[in-house]
């Protein structure tokens, strides 16, 4: 397959935050504790006004701009959600109507738990490698919900990432040099139709499901690839919560210090389906020619998808002349709200 | 709030998503929202579509405490007349900040303008955000 590549990225964050400690005051637990536990300081909470098709379309004109493209030269869009604002109705072409892509061009939603941005990463990458479109757009978007008092209540928050996929090798500033997946029936966590907030498996969340999934895709990776941890720059893990990515690593042998670069959950939360793609955008904001980064996400039911990429020397010009907003721009641009605005945000409050 | 007819909504999308308007070729002038004829050349005129920057200042705001149907849970809000970098002034919410004042730069984001009931159809356009 001829080499295919990130032409420009972009993500959104929502500005406002909460902290662990003032959700764990409002059910009585210790903050500090389970600040510690998951490896959480604080987490973003969309605006009443937001939901996953505007933080997509945000992350979209974002890695747009970045990849100086026409946008009606994008030949396909992947938006990847378990909050999708509509059962029916596509949050795909909301995002393809406000970048101005419409009317020629594929759109489709994808769901997969956190996993379903990269998931439209792969697709975007089979229609560009086989010239069928020449930009594809995949984006990872949530606005994640966890049920008042749950423990997900802490991590589940907002957040978006996008990718403009091209094959033009003057234009990659990132190249998708391979790909696999790791995929099972797990039942680790899951959201029937119509009912307002997950269910998972507790503690079965973790070894058989994110630890196996992440680690089998990751080896299966190295495999692929004849490579080995020492090969790569940075590790991107899907991010459920600041310890499991850390972890996984170790667990792996591979050098904390590689993860910790793309790790934003311990200030952002845990955004789902923008988590990893958020630390992929995150590093490629400092990584260097040449470097290499290996990402996986993780999505619940179950599935991890692994990529090996290779940063080109175009991305020092790109991102020198981008003067839209970068994840630090977002990151820094926080205000605090209280538990009581935060049920409002997130319409917890039935009126 | 009563829903707007389908066929106006899906008519505006172009405008409320990315500010398409007009511009006219003959007197150099925007428009927005768009205009089929320019009101300044008439016949003369050459109107063409126009896809608007999304950048301009606060020309003016009042702050909306008790807001129509449809917006209590937004309330406190602020409601601005904003001038796009191009000209034209439009009318429209600031997101993200509880103080502005005129002057002020902004660009256009892309919200949740109103949801026509919670089985209907969720309107979504632009609002601003101070820069
Ligand atoms: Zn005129």
């Amino acid at each position: 397959m001829q080499s295919v590549g990130i032409v420009g990225y972009g993500v959104c964050v929502p500005k406002y935050r909460i902290k662990v400690q003032e959700i764990a005051r409002v059910w009585g637990e210790e903050g500090d504790r389970i600040s510690a536990s998951l490896g959480i300081i604080e987490k973003s909470v969309p605006d009443i006004d937001e939901d996953a098709a505007t933080l997509a379309v945000e992350a979209a004109r974002n890695a747009i701009a970045f990849a100086k493209i026409k946008p009606d030269a994008i030949g396909a869009i992947y938006v990847g959600s378990e909050s999708h604002p509509y059962a029916v109705k596509p949050t795909a072409t909301i995002v393809a109507e406000a970048i101005g892509a419409t009317p020629n061009l594929t759109a489709a939603d994808l769901e997969f738990a956190c996993k379903a941005g990269t998931a439209g990463i792969q697709i975007c990458m089979g229609l560009v490698g086989a010239n069928m479109v020449r930009y594809g757009l995949a984006i990872g978007a949530d606005t994640s919900q966890g049920r008042p008092g749950d423990a997900l209540e802490y991590t589940a928050s907002a957040g978006a990432a996008a990718f403009v996929i091209g094959r033009e090798k003057e234009e990659i500033v990132a190249e998708i040099e391979a790909t696999c997946s790791f995929t099972t029936d797990t039942p680790d966590f899951w959201r029937r139709q119509h009912a307002e907030y997950p269910s998972h498996g507790g503690r079965f969340t973790g070894a058989p499901a994110y630890f196996r999934h992440i680690i089998g895709a990751t080896q299966a990776l190295f495999e692929k690839t004849g490579t080995r941890a020492a090969d790569y720059d940075y590790f991107v893990f899907h991010q459920p919560n600041g310890k499991f990515p850390i972890e996984a690593a170790k667990k792996m042998g591979i050098d904390p210090q590689k993860v910790k670069p793309g790790l934003f959950t311990p200030i952002i939360g845990n955004t789902y389906s923008g988590a990893s793609p958020i630390g992929l955008c995150g590093v490629l904001d400092i990584a260097k020619p040449g470097q290499r980064i290996l990402l996986t996400s993780f999505g619940s039911g179950a599935g991890s998808d692994a990529f090996a990429i290779r940063v080109t020397d175009a991305i020092e010009k790109k991102r020198g002349e981008y003067c839209g907003r970068r994840l630090s721009d977002y990151l820094n641009d926080k205000e605090y709200i209280d538990y009581a605005i935060y049920v409002k945000h997130r319409r917890k409050l039935k009126m | 709030m009563p829903s707007e007819n389908l066929a106006i909504t899906w008519r505006r999308i172009p405008e409320r998503y990315r500010l398409v308007g007009t511009f006219c070729r003959n007197c150099q002038t925007s428009y927005f929202p768009a205009r089929k004829l320019c009101p300044k050349c008439r016949r003369k005129g050459k109107i063409e579509q126009k896809q608007f920057s999304g950048r301009g200042k606060i020309y003016s705001f009042t702050e909306v405490t008790a807001g129509p149907s449809g917006f209590e849970k937004q309330t406190p809000y602020i409601l601005a007349i904003v001038e796009l970098e191009e000209g034209p002034k439009l009318t429209a919410q600031i997101v993200g900040a509880r103080k502005v004042k005129i002057g002020d730069a902004v660009e256009a984001v892309f919200r949740k303008i109103i949801e026509d009931s919670e089985e209907g159809l969720i309107h979504y356009g632009y609002k601003f955000r101070l820069v």
